[in-house]
């Protein structure tokens, strides 16, 4: 069977990549949503963070021998903990400035960051062999499915969904929702308000690091990994509409299928397919698909 | 006083004047060698710090063998892999800072730019990191050495030996860009020449990293071999994805361009069976291993043929300003051109007149996990590729510099 010429099989095996890559995106454009949301911060170093928590997971095994699993878990507590760390430091004293000074600084960390794991760890980058639970793949049919990456869907799906549902449907949520509408007036109802913002920094760059492990096995683990990957994902983030954080995970996920589709059609519009879409919707809808005017 | 002595007194004299004279020819007293590459981008682990190192490694042997009347200095930078920045570093350095010879030059675009300021300035171009055939073909010209390998070499290296083995039918994977697009022509001739079939070619945009939705589509075609026309990163997430996606083995896999750094870093499991075409291997003999095991104690990595090739350039030059008791441009590029280069690196190299160093090729297999006994060893050679076979020949030529 074909469909506008191309074979349907090969259409259903773009789409499911397609949906793989888009769940990549989800969750590095939800992290950056929050981030922007509550802290009015353009985290450029988002990226840096990503390729940080590949890196913490390469190194934990084989340095360590520290097993994927646990990986999964440590690697973003650690990277968290350095975003708390940058937060307490150095962002802290940028929220009342213009955004142009948090961009800066955090492109600036990222630079930094990039260019001492490039001194340490060359740049060919160093391999992440799929751990043994998940290697493997089946035969759907019409395509070979990895095993490894119909869990990248599994795992980075439940982790956006798990995390909009605390944001919207908890009572900690409803704090930190508070705390960006009006920070002075829920502060004046006893809740620390800087403390929550910090804690919500360190998330949002744990959950980059989340996706910087899961990475690990599907692309070479690299100093420029994340800085490769990072310019779509703000791509992605303006198009949801800036801090909209179901938003980022719709339109990762369905960025994802576009891109795949256009692997199909027209290959070479694949790498600007992504920011035709966002001139559009800037020029229609400024404040994204799902922000508030 | 015994005529004996008269005669001794009189040659040290002679000596004496000619090495004076030797000494006057050099300008400033000083050879002076500028290492300008990518200290910190894609290329920097194939060239980067390892050919800086690789220079001074050429400079401190040549000193200690040949004893030169001369002082030799070495000066480095980055270029970024941008060629504004290559020839503006390339015009202080021969105009204000007396450096006779620009060298490395990774990238195509970057030793195109300095290949110009060496002409305009009358200086020495070496370069043993770029790839692409301009260089010696419409761009050539005679102040110019073109020292490692070039694209031309490496697709016909491996698409020929791959197609004449049994892989008649290709499909390409190509970079989008001028160089991915060169290569992909360049293989792609070499297979229909061999009798092999092209099926297709995908072109992804550069750089990438999720290469699986190109891959089903080379997967979809049933080619039997897949032509990876990329470099760098692209390569080595392509190849990893392609063992993820069970394409490897029943599809093999021949990278056009790849480095052993390429090989170290993707670890043998998932580079097993692939071919591809090297200019130097450390572990061919006792005299390449020496010389890498030297390397290694200081860069921790073994080195690529750009590493190597570097040396070897250098020493020959140092050696050309020796012999022509000058560093005059045209004096040194004669020399070079007249002098076969016989070291650890190349047997009986040659320089031709459109600046191409010709030497034997080896088109290497990698070895299996089990077959790998140390660190870094990597590669079976299936075959020299003989000097006059693994170059573009002289009557194809497009190099106006070349008289037919």
């Amino acid at each position: 069977m074909e469909i506008f010429g191309v074979p349907s099989a090969l259409l259903g095996s773009q789409l499911l990549v397609g949906l793989i890559n888009g769940s990549f995106y989800a969750i590095l454009s939800l992290g950056l949503a929050i981030i922007f949301g509550l802290l009015n911060i353009i985290n450029f170093a988002h990226g840096a963070q990503y390729m940080m928590g590949a890196f913490i997971a390469w190194l934990a095994l084989t340095k360590f021998e520290i097993n994927y699993w646990v990986a999964l878990i440590a690697a973003p507590l650690l990277v968290g903990l350095f975003g708390v760390i940058l937060e307490r430091t150095m962002l802290r004293k940028l929220y009342k400035l213009d955004h142009l000074y948090g961009l800066l600084l955090t492109f600036g960390l990222a630079l930094i960051i990039e260019g001492v794991f490039r001194d340490q760890f060359g740049i060919s980058g160093e391999s992440y062999e799929v751990p043994e639970a998940l290697a493997g793949g089946i035969h759907l049919g019409f395509m070979f499915l990895p095993i490894y990456r119909a869990w990248v869907i599994v795992a980075s799906l439940t982790v956006c969904f798990g995390t909009w549902f605390m944001i919207e449907k908890t009572r900690l949520g409803a704090y930190l929702r508070a705390g960006t509408e009006n920070s002075q007036m829920v502060q004046a109802l006893g809740i620390n308000v800087p403390l929550l913002i910090t804690f919500t920094y360190g998330y949002g760059v744990a959950l980059a690091a989340f996706a910087g492990v899961l990475a690990a096995p599907v692309f070479q683990v690299n100093p420029l990994m994340g800085s490769n990957l990072i310019i779509v994902v703000f791509a992605v983030v303006v198009i949801g509409g800036m801090g909209s954080i179901l938003g980022s995970i719709v339109t990762g996920i369905g960025l994802g299928l576009i891109e795949g589709l256009t692997r199909v059609f027209y290959p070479e519009a694949s790498a600007v397919v992504v920011f035709v879409i966002m001139v559009i919707v800037l020029l229609v809808r400024p404040a994204g698909l799902f922000g508030k005017a | 006083m015994t005529l004996k002595k008269t005669i001794s007194i009189a040659c040290t004299a002679a000596l004496a004047t000619l090495s004076a004279g030797a000494h006057a020819q050099i300008s400033g007293g000083v050879v002076k060698i500028g290492v300008l590459t990518d200290l910190s981008g894609t290329y920097s682990d194939l060239a980067g710090s390892g050919a800086v190192l690789a220079t001074k490694m050429a400079i401190e042997d040549f000193i200690a063998k040949e004893k030169p009347n001369f002082k030799i200095e070495i000066v480095s930078a980055d270029h970024q892999n941008k060629a504004d920045i290559a020839s503006n570093k390339a015009r202080e350095w021969f105009e204000r800072e007396g450096v006779d010879t620009a060298t490395e030059l990774v990238t195509t675009s970057t030793a195109l730019a300095v290949m110009k300021v060496a002409k305009e300035k009358d200086r020495i171009a070496i370069m043993n990191g770029p790839a692409s055939t301009p260089i010696t073909n419409e761009q050539c010209n005679d102040v110019s050495v073109h020292y490692t390998y070039d694209t031309y070499a490496l697709a016909n290296g491996t698409a020929r030996a791959v197609t004449k083995q049994g892989g008649k039918s290709w499909f390409f994977l190509t970079a989008d860009y001028a160089f991915g697009q060169a290569l992909e022509k360049d293989a792609a001739a070499v297979v229909s020449a061999n009798g092999g079939k092209v099926l297709g070619s995908v072109r992804h945009p550069f750089p990438g990293s999720d290469f699986s939705s190109f891959l089903l589509k080379a997967q979809a075609s049933g080619a039997q071999v897949i032509g990876l026309a990329n470099a760098g990163a692209d390569t080595t997430n392509a190849i990893k994805q392609a063992a993820e996606f069970g394409i490897t083995p029943t599809q093999s896999l021949a990278g056009l361009l790849m480095f052993i750094t390429d090989i170290h870093s993707l670890g043998l499991k998932s580079t097993q069976g692939m071919y591809l075409t090297e200019g130097f291997y450390w572990d061919l003999n006792e005299e390449t291993r020496a010389w890498s095991k030297r390397f290694f104690g200081v860069q921790k990595k073994m080195p690529t043929m750009v590493q190597a090739g570097q040396y070897s350039s250098i020493y020959h030059y140092l050696k050309a300003v020796k012999a022509a008791g000058s560093d005059d441009t045209r004096k040194v590029m004669e020399q070079m051109r007249k002098m076969p280069i016989n070291d650890f690196f190349a047997k009986n190299g040659q320089i031709r007149e459109d600046g191409r160093m010709v030497h034997d090729m080896y088109l290497m297999q990698v070895k299996k996990p089990a077959e790998s006994k140390y660190p870094w060893d990597y590669y079976n050679v299936r075959q020299v590729i003989p000097a006059a076979e693994a170059f573009q020949p002289l009557a194809q030529s497009r190099c106006p510099l070349v008289k037919k």
